[in-house]
């Protein structure tokens, strides 16, 4: 396989045989807690895929110089200051989306994706390998918030990316937490029948 | 790969990766730091401004602490023409900040509601100024209005559905007035000045 079907091989993973939601089933929390639109989705999805690039190198940069028995810890400072630069910078720049977002963005830190990452891939791989395998998880897990927000959207406030296309309210079991699990649970079964070869 | 762990090296690997890290954190805050105040001010001073009539000064460095609220003077041509106060009361699910205007006779001109965790579509049309209480509160003085929820006897119709929340939002107004009288000593009756 030559060096460039290799990294877009690495991207296509993330987004498809290792799609952090739908397949590895990670990050639960922020997939169902900020998805009550396609865009809050989104937005959750690139500050994710943010930290998860950058934590992800930084890890694969330091693993060589990290005691095997202290290196959770040591990853767990990375991303905490990672997140709390995304924090810093989205209260600056883009404070709308950091209303919206709010509580979930220090818990970026838990989300067990990145730390995931970092543990199974990261600490294995070279930086740029490293970098790319960020870049097509926190794709897969963009793509995946914002399908999850974009459906809860168009059936709970009849709208998709702010646009209103309908006057009527919609149905609001999508926007609440049932709501969340119910279109998870059949966007997982859709992905997964056209994904899954038997 | 990993190296093999000892006492030493696991302490340098540590305090080395800390000493790292916080160098980045206050190197990004102190470049962030004035442009995160800028917003939060700019953000403060609208909210100020949607529950006001015009006003030519800044209410945000005219304020003060009155009880349980804050409370923005605003003047045109050094004359109060609004004050804003914003409290804070409990809704459905958690707190509510809001702001609430007056004008100088104790007239309600305007509400907002900045901060809440109410549930969606329902609780959280509060947010929609077009929802029923926070239209009809405007134009009311709460010294002559009895500002409860019909339900409740009063004379502001609640949003349906959400009567935990209406009645919250009321009196988070109610308590905003009270700061608005301690403030400006204003008799708790309607004064018959003409307004527009």
């Amino acid at each position: 396989m030559s060096e460039k079907n290799k990294s877009l091989s690495l991207i296509v993973d993330g987004i498809i045989k290792n799609n952090p939601t739908f397949v590895l089933v990670l990050g639960m929390c922020p997939t169902l807690g900020t998805t009550t639109s396609a865009l809050n989705g989104m937005g959750m999805g690139l500050a994710t895929m943010f930290v998860l690039v950058l934590s992800n190198m930084a890890i694969s940069a330091t693993a060589r110089f990290i005691p095997d028995k202290v290196r959770i810890p040591s990853y767990i400072v990375i991303i905490a200051t990672f997140v709390t630069l995304v924090q810093f910078l989205l209260q600056a720049y883009l404070p709308s989306l950091y209303d919206t977002l709010g509580l979930f963005i220090p818990l970026i830190v838990v989300n067990c994706i990145v730390l995931g990452r970092a543990e199974a891939f990261a600490n294995k791989h070279t930086v740029a390998e490293s970098a790319l395998d960020g870049i097509g998880i926190g794709l897969g897990f963009t793509l995946a918030l914002t399908a999850l927000g974009l459906v809860r959207e168009i059936l709970g406030s009849g709208s998709a990316f702010g646009w209103h296309f309908t006057n009527s309210d919609g149905m609001l079991a999508f926007v609440l937490a049932p709501g969340a699990f119910l279109v998870l649970g059949y966007l997982m079964v859709l992905f997964n029948k056209f994904t899954k070869k038997a | 790969m990993a190296r093999p762990s000892t006492f030493k090296n696991m302490v340098l690997a540590l305090v080395l990766i800390c000493i790292v890290c916080s160098t980045l954190l206050g190197a990004v805050h102190t470049l962030t730091e004035s442009k995160i105040e800028q917003t939060k001010a700019a953000k403060a001073k609208a909210a100020i401004a949607a529950v006001l009539p015009e006003f030519d000064n800044d209410p945000s460095e005219n304020a003060a602490k009155v009880g349980i609220g804050e409370i923005y003077t605003a003047t045109l041509d050094s004359v109060p023409v609004g004050y804003a106060v914003k409290v804070k009361t409990s809704g459905f699910g958690g707190a509510i900040t809001m702001m609430v205007g007056f004008l100088p006779d104790g007239t309600i001109y305007n509400t907002d509601v900045i901060e809440h965790s109410e549930t969606p579509g329902l609780g959280a049309k509060i947010t929609d100024p077009q929802c029923n209480p926070r239209i009809q509160v405007c134009g009311k003085n709460p010294a002559s209005t009895n500002l409860t929820v019909s339900k409740d006897g009063g004379e502001i119709d609640g949003i349906t559905a959400s009567t935990i929340t209406s009645r919250a939002f009321l009196k988070g107004v109610v308590s905003a007035y009270d700061v608005f009288v301690e403030f400006t000593g204003a008799q708790p009756l309607n004064t018959t000045e003409v307004n527009e």
